[in-house]
């Protein structure tokens, strides 16, 4: 009883804490995520460091296959059966949670301080039970009594544009963008200071889609949290992204500012994505980015992008570490010098 | 009839009757509801429209996988009888269809080779030209060297490949004209341009007629001459690519462009003004206009009660709402 009092309020506290702006955020090191496969090993994350202060929001791109969704796993330690390699370190608020056991992580991590909206989030409702207890779950089962619970979903729902009355509802009875900003709910509804967005819009219609951005946009504002959208669709992530990232094959190649990372990428792969993506508004031939991403199961040995880059040179037959170059860091011989 | 056009609607309505308990009438879905428009050959057009707005009907509808209701379909000089199969089974081998996800359209067990040799089999072309025509059309998707992937499995192809199979598939009876849904929504962005280039190719080539179906108008905007934007089951604009983006008229059109966003590091900070609420339902369309109850601009005992006519503001811009019922550019 006495666990379950202070449980709830810390819960209750978390809910009030003044200014989430401030302080340190999510911090990743050397974070290393290899699945086993019939045809061998597949490396689907090699090596990704980065840094998140709180209250950014953070964009991966990249293309299919290269690792985004597997980052996201990793953080939140959502990992298959078929796990080879798991290693590197994940700082939350300056706290290293990879050392934290499986039940721990569950308990004070996953859900509590960083929560997810998987990708094809339409059906991740069940059908069986009403929308409002789907939402209000994760805080029952952190031993919030229904009543609290329940008051905490309905001002969830209101913050994501959803009308109370739907509480009551089964999903089937919710449209396309109302199920999406339901899980987002159900993603809020314990304050975290990270959500994982894997893909929330790609399954919506543009005029659906562009609500929803709206919405999280104005979330972002109000709580302070920081969002982590992994998408392919460039365009979209664009309205959330403070900084960027970009994958590929396996391997953070770029992490920037937005301003650059939109307008000015470093790594030739990153600037190549960014012309492949056709624009309405603004007058501008898109190009394609010819030949394939390697295979994961063996990748090449040096720079993985060099045998589609245009500014291939000698150099590019030896991994490149990652470089800083001003703010950003860019993993591309190019940028050597700094 | 002018000889350039290849196909024809004319206030094409295709609805689908809904039952209660298996055998009472309960009203019509109408998915398509009087939309006419002709293609040319060598002309390229893309249907925008949100999903549920009818778009994939009318696309089956000139396929001939649904029955049009009411209204006409001319197609390369030939009013279509859809209760004819002879018909049918003409217009079929006349037009090709390019799906949107290439993995669901292509058997898992069957080889490039025995996917390309179906149409043909079916169709009663003699063997002899079979596996010429089956080369050609590889070559023509740039799947080359053609002997290297005769022999492989769809999932042994990437993304990019399968859909170009899939476009291949479709140019193999050498059709008039080709359809495609979708054709790139399942692709990533790198690999994208490269399927449109080269159906735009194509196009270009053979003298094809195409009709995109999508969702993203940016995606098709450099590869397609004339844009439609069909709001519950009606084209309610019909203009140029350039003139439909640079000069939207339809209030729908122009929430429609406003939500599409270009990536710029600017959107961060700006919030978009969407309309609220859905489009309607097609078993009980509101009367008037279609997209009244959500527009910010419509005229009061106009709008709600009147269907729009096609009103003709600029030079070959067809748009079927009441603001331009003067003729001249409402402000």
């Amino acid at each position: 009883m006495i666990g379950m009092r202070r449980r709830k309020q810390a819960v209750a506290e978390r809910g009030r804490s003044p200014d989430r702006t401030e302080g340190p955020g999510l911090k990743v090191e050397d974070l290393t995520l290899y699945f086993r496969s019939t045809a061998g090993v597949v490396q689907a994350v090699e090596g990704v460091s980065f840094e998140l202060v709180r209250g950014r929001s953070l964009t991966i791109i990249g293309e299919s296959g290269c690792g985004k969704t597997s980052l996201a796993r990793a953080i939140l330690r959502l990992l298959p059966k078929n796990v080879h390699t798991y290693r590197g370190r994940v700082f939350l608020n300056g706290v290293d949670v990879m050392k934290f056991g499986d039940e721990r992580f569950r308990k004070d991590v996953r859900w509590t301080r960083m929560s997810m909206v998987s990708q094809a989030a339409m059906n991740a409702l069940t059908p069986v039970v009403k929308v409002g207890y789907q939402v209000a779950e994760p805080l029952m089962l952190d031993h919030v009594g229904k009543k609290e619970a329940y008051r905490k979903a309905r001002e969830v729902f209101n913050l994501v544009g959803v009308p109370e009355a739907f509480m009551d509802r089964y999903a089937f009875e919710l449209s396309g963008g109302m199920r999406q900003r339901a899980i987002l709910a159900m993603a809020l509804i314990t304050d975290p200071d990270i959500v994982i967005l894997d893909e929330p819009t790609s399954a919506l219609d543009v005029l659906t889609q562009a609500n929803i951005m709206n919405t999280l946009k104005k979330i972002k504002q109000d709580l302070g949290l920081s969002f982590m959208l992994i998408t392919h669709d460039i365009a979209t992530s664009s309205e959330l992204a403070d900084e960027g990232i970009c994958m590929y094959a396996g391997q953070l190649v770029e992490h920037s500012d937005g301003q650059r990372f939109y307008r000015e990428p470093l790594h030739p792969y990153s600037q190549k994505l960014m012309a492949s993506v056709p624009t309405l508004h603004i007058e501008k031939k898109p190009e394609f980015i010819p030949g394939q991403p390697p295979s994961l199961i063996n990748p090449p040995t040096g720079c993985r992008f060099a045998a589609r880059c245009h500014r291939r040179f000698e150099r590019c037959d030896e991994e490149p570490p990652l470089f800083e170059h001003g703010e950003e860091t860019v993993k591309c011989w190019l940028y050597e010098t700094g | 009839m002018d000889n350039s056009k290849i196909l024809s609607l004319n206030g094409v309505r295709t609805y689908f009757e809904l039952k209660r308990w298996g055998f009472m009438h309960a009203g019509y879905v109408r998915a398509v509801d009087g939309v006419s428009f002709d293609l040319a050959r060598g002309e390229a057009v893309t249907i925008v429209g949100e999903s549920g707005s009818g778009k994939t009907t009318l696309l089956r509808t000139i396929l001939g996988l649904a029955k049009i209701t009411d209204g006409e379909m001319i197609f390369g000089g030939r009013n279509l009888d859809y209760n004819n199969s002879r018909d049918l089974t003409w217009l079929r081998w006349q037009v090709g269809f390019v799906q949107q996800d290439p993995y669901g359209a292509t058997a898992p067990f069957m080889s490039v080779h025995r996917i390309l040799s179906e149409p043909l089999i079916v169709n009663k072309v003699p063997k002899i030209e079979r596996e010429q025509r089956i080369r050609e059309a590889l070559d023509e998707v740039r799947l080359i060297p053609v002997d290297d992937f005769l022999h492989k499995y769809p999932h042994m192809l990437s993304g990019g490949q399968q859909q170009r199979l899939v476009v291949a598939r479709a140019l193999l009876l050498r059709p008039m004209l080709i359809v495609a849904d979708e054709p790139v929504s399942m692709l990533d962005a790198s690999v994208r341009v490269e399927v449109l280039e080269l159906m735009g190719k194509i196009q270009e080539t053979h003298n094809l007629g195409v009709i995109y179906i999508t969702h993203d108008l940016s995606s098709v905007r450099y590869f397609s001459q004339r844009a439609f934007v069909m709001y519950a089951a009606k084209l309610v604009e019909k203009a140029d690519v350039n003139e439909i983006v640079n000069n939207p008229q339809h209030p729908y059109t122009q929430v429609l462009l406003n939500a599409i966003p270009d990536p710029e590091p600017e959107n961060v900070g700006k919030f978009k003004e969407i309309p609220s609420g859905e489009p309607p339902s097609l078993i009980k369309p509101p009367p008037g206009c279609r997209f009244h109850p959500r527009c910010t601009r419509k005229i009061d005992g106009l709008c709600d009660t009147e269907e729009p006519p096609e009103f003709e503001p600029r030079p070959n811009h067809f748009v079927e709402c009441w603001l331009y019922k003067d003729g001249d550019r409402a402000a």
